[in-house]
């Protein structure tokens, strides 16, 4: 009978480094030389070059792709199997033209390791810094470098040490993990790469092979905050299928049934009630690194997009976000223009807020004149997303921590967060999540009423000037909502005014008028109703701030404006002189579009 | 985790934003092991659900076996099945089998340029044509076992494809999501960048994305997968006495089986590990790869 499955540690390192310093020469002929080549493979590339009249070369066992072969540069990042006595690897060799950078990134991207190749002969040139840069922001902290070709120096001990210094200086600039090991090779030959090279005796550390055995896989992510990204909430009826399930991956920290939960940036909270899976063993724990599913106790309406932690060690909560990134995109990343921003699993708009430098990747050191962010580009900017996200800073949390931007179609950039910037309404938020985290509940759940009440609860709020029509307007919205069967509620603001207002000075702050009124309103909504709101006291440039204190629930804007001059973005705009029934005919199919009613 | 729980988990992952961004989905089915496992872990994704149809190419050349193992299989799992087929080539005998039987003289460059032909219409045409909509589309009323026309002729905007990299030169350079042109073709020179998870998910109208989840699994860690998880293979991967076998499953004329005595699962991961196969090619017996024969049916769609 057959032996065991033996469990193997299975590590992908990738190779990168500067056009024609030799990555490709290093890979096939560390597979020449540990007999890791299938049957064939070299006898048949062999054949092709004498074939096609070409100088055998052990790059041409991994540029397997015609227009790699016929340029002799690697233009994709390919990937190949590979093992030691030690462990399994997935060698992928990255490219190392300017061009296709992206497929760098692509093939670094995946790796947990990386050898970068510096040819002797040439010396550090603009790749090498580059793909140091990007080691560094894609978070690849295990780096080895090889100092290839180093028979065209005549294995200069001097001319090693130069390359070593020189690149070690450049690393420190930019606050990058300086490599532990730097190894003097002849790919070629395969002098140190899996085999001592009686050439440079002055050398004495380990080989490359040995360099590679010597990584470290990183473990995962158990000790760290619980961290989970939504992906999706299923609820697949087939066949009787009953659950409401919570599907995504953990990517750090651990949770077990029982466990409260909170999930950001909506506040909303619950408990674990169960971990799911299809053919494995039921669990009471499960931890980083799986892609799992859970059903919660009370069920509560979330969406992708949001974290799922602990109380104690929510990740943060921002429109704004400072940020290190590179870009690729065939057009600039501009000023005022939205992209979409990819984080977790969170997907919204964005644009830039300020760009604070942009930096030339191959130099590293030369500030760019620019007022938008070029191919190739490397940038520190603040980012503004439209609606709050949740997300980490990079040293806290990896995977919360970084994100890519799209611009139509394409993945145009990517990068991390270095720093959580303050925004106007960051203190209302955190007395929202304070609030909401520390929530008493009753036993009536916002599901429960949703069901009973066949509605999601909204705010529908009227702004504008004294005496324009907002109080009349509101009135005939909420009856005909009412009439419909609906559950609301009129909120006037001149009723907050007399009450829950009256210990305010008349100099009391726009800001705490604005605050009680969000309160009020925010607890209207957790009784599930269609809250129409009409009031003097808070204009359109207040929404935002009440909108923070509501979190996820929906809420329109309709502005009355007789004088047509007003241009800030709003849901819907009236004059004042409209029927009433136009209005509520509006307001209705505004409501029926924005899916608040079915 | 061990290593096979890594790759599962990151498929499942894979698999999950797939669903999540493709309104209109499809997994390919060549009854093969990889397409079988790929189909095992949709399971383990949707928690014992398959929600997206699976879409198999019959070229009408594929083994028997094959066949009722599918069939078997998709009502056992209640699975969408849909198959496509060139129907138009199939008749007018403009197949490999056709030609040479037509031409037993055959050189083997004329063998070999034909074997290319009749793949680039009865797999790569049809797979083309069943996944834009263009081409008849056949589902299996699970009822009653037969295919019917099925009336849904849209195209699918996100095809799960189970290539591994190891397979081939063409293969590694995959990316987890790759996008395809309109006419359906792979530009090799010019993909998008992927970073950690985060995939190609937008797409233009008209073109559609091939989603890769098994990219990082060998050969051996398909077998280990099925070994563990005791997932049903068709018989053809085993001997059943006359002392041969298929290591990789095609169409029956184009196919050669290796010489071995494996007769189970344990035995063919012996074979991998340390036995005989450990360094010979996978698709060593396929008949149609060649000289960048792959490649170039890859550029024009075939999976």
């Amino acid at each position: 009978m057959s032996e065991a499955v033996v469990d193997r540690d299975q590590m992908n390192i990738v190779i990168v480094g500067h056009v024609d310093h030799g990555k490709s020469t290093v890979v096939g002929r560390l597979f020449a030389d540990t007999g890791a080549l299938p049957q064939g493979k070299l006898d048949s590339v062999r054949a092709e070059c004498a074939r096609t009249g070409k100088v055998f070369e052990y790059a041409f066992l991994l540029d397997a792709l015609s227009d790699e072969q016929d340029q002799g540069i690697t233009i994709d990042t390919a990937r190949c199997f590979f093992k030691t006595a030690s462990r399994d690897y997935i060698i992928i060799d990255a490219p190392g033209h300017i061009e296709f950078l992206k497929n760098m990134i692509s093939g670094a991207a995946r790796a947990e390791a990386a050898a970068l190749i510096i040819d002797a002969k040439e010396g550090v040139r603009e790749n090498s810094r580059r793909h140091g840069y990007i080691l560094a922001m894609l978070g690849i902290r295990q780096v080895t470098v090889c100092v290839n070709k180093m028979d065209l120096v005549n294995y200069s001990q001097e001319h090693f040490d130069r390359i070593e210094r020189e690149y070690r200086e450049f690393l420190a600039g930019i606050g990058a993990v300086s490599p532990k090991q730097f190894i003097p090779i002849a790919a070629l030959n395969g002098e140190n790469l899996a085999n001592r090279a009686a050439s440079m005796p002055w050398y004495q550390g380990p080989t490359f092979l040995e360099t590679m055995d010597g990584f470290i896989k990183a473990p995962p992510k158990v000790d760290q905050p619980l961290r989970l990204p939504v992906q999706q909430i299923y609820k697949f009826t087939a066949q009787g299928d009953d659950r409401r399930i919570i599907a995504g991956r953990i990517e750090a920290g651990r949770v077990n049934i029982g466990d409260k939960v909170v999930f950001s940036p909506s506040n909303k909270s619950s408990t674990i009630r169960s971990i799911e899976g299809f053919n494995t063993q039921p669990r009471t724990s499960i931890d980083a690194g799986w892609s799992t599913g859970f059903t919660l106790s009370e069920e509560i309406y979330i969406t992708r997009g949001e974290v799922m932690s602990h109380v104690e060690h929510a990740p943060l909560v921002s429109t704004r976000l400072r940020a290190n990134l590179i870009w690729l995109g065939k057009k600039p990343f501009l000023p005022n223009r939205d992209y979409k921003l990819k984080l977790g699993t969170a997907a919204v708009p964005v644009r830039i807020h300020r760009l604070l430098k942009v930096i030339d990747a191959s130099e590293l050191n030369s500030q760019l004149q620019k007022d938008h962010v070029g191919r190739n580009d490397v940038a520190d900017v603040i980012l503004e997303t439209r609606v709050p996200i949740a997300f980490d800073l990079i040293a806290d949390s990896e995977s919360t921590g970084r994100f890519v931007i799209v611009d139509g179609y394409d993945v145009a950039g990517g990068g991390i967060v270095v720093e959580s910037v303050r925004d106007d309404q960051d203190e209302l938020r955190s007395e929202a999540r304070l609030r909401d985290f520390n929530w008493v509940k009753g036993s009536v759940g916002l599901d429960a009423r949703a069901a009973r009440f066949g509605q999601r609860p909204a705010l529908i709020m009227f702004v504008g000037k004294a005496n324009v029509g907002k109080h009349r307007y509101a009135m005939a919205v909420e009856r005909a909502l009412f009439d419909h069967g609906r559950a609301t509620y009129l909120l006037d603001g001149t009723n907050v005014l007399m009450g829950v207002d009256h210990d305010l000075t008349v100099d009391a702050t726009q800001a705490e008028l604005v605050r009680r009124f969000g309160e009020v309103a925010y607890l209207l909504l957790d009784a599930g109703l269609l809250v129409v709101s009409t009031t003097n006291a808070i204009g359109l440039a207040d929404h935002s701030a009440v909108q923070a204190l509501i979190g996820d629930t929906p809420s329109v804007v309709i502005e009355v404006d007789p004088r047509g001059v007003s241009v800030a973005p709003c849901d819907l705009r009236i004059r004042g002189d409209e029927p009433e029934s136009e209005v509520v005919a509006r307001v209705t199919a505004l409501l029926t579009s924005r899916a608040i009613l079915r | 985790m061990d290593h096979l729980d890594v790759l599962e988990q990151q498929s499942v992952y894979i698999l999950r934003e797939a669903y999540r961004h493709f309104e209109r989905l499809g997994m390919l089915w060549s009854i093969g092991k990889d397409s079988t496992v790929l189909l095992w872990l949709a399971r383990k994704a949707f928690f014992g659900h398959v929600p997206f149809p699976l879409v198999h190419i019959d070229t009408s050349f594929k083994l028997p076996e094959m066949i009722a193992y599918r069939d078997r299989l998709a009502r056992e799992y209640q699975l969408t099945m849909i198959v496509g087929q060139d129907e138009a080539t199939l008749a007018a005998k403009n197949t490999f089998p056709d030609k040479f039987k037509a031409n037993p003289a055959m050189t083997d460059a004329e063998q070999a340029a034909a074997r290319t032909a009749c793949c680039s219409l009865l797999k790569a045409g049809a797979l083309s044509a069943t996944l834009n909509g263009t081409g008849v589309r056949r589902r299996l009323n699970l009822q009653t076992g037969v295919y019917e026309i099925e009336n849904d002729r849209q195209p699918y905007h996100g095809v799960i494809v189970g290539a591994r990299a190891d397979e081939e030169g063409s293969r590694s350079k995959e990316r987890y999501f790759s996008p395809r042109t309109k006419e359906n073709t792979w530009d090799v020179g010019d993909q998008p960048p992927e970073f950690w998870n985060q995939f190609k998910t937008d797409y233009a109208p008209g073109t559609h994305v091939r989603i890769h989840p098994l990219l990082d699994w060998t050969e051996l860690n398909i077998w280990e997968y099925i070994k563990r998880e005791q997932i049903p293979t068709v018989s053809l991967y085993y001997d059943q006495g006359a002392g041969t076998r298929y290591r990789s499953l095609g169409c029956g004329p184009c196919q050669t089986p290796i010489q071995s005595t494996a007769t189970n699962v344990d035995d063919i991961i012996a074979e991998l590990k340390s036995g005989k196969l450990r360094n010979i090619a996978e698709r060593s017996g396929r008949k149609q790869d060649g000289k960048h024969g792959l490649e170039e049916l890859r550029r024009q769609g075939y999976m």
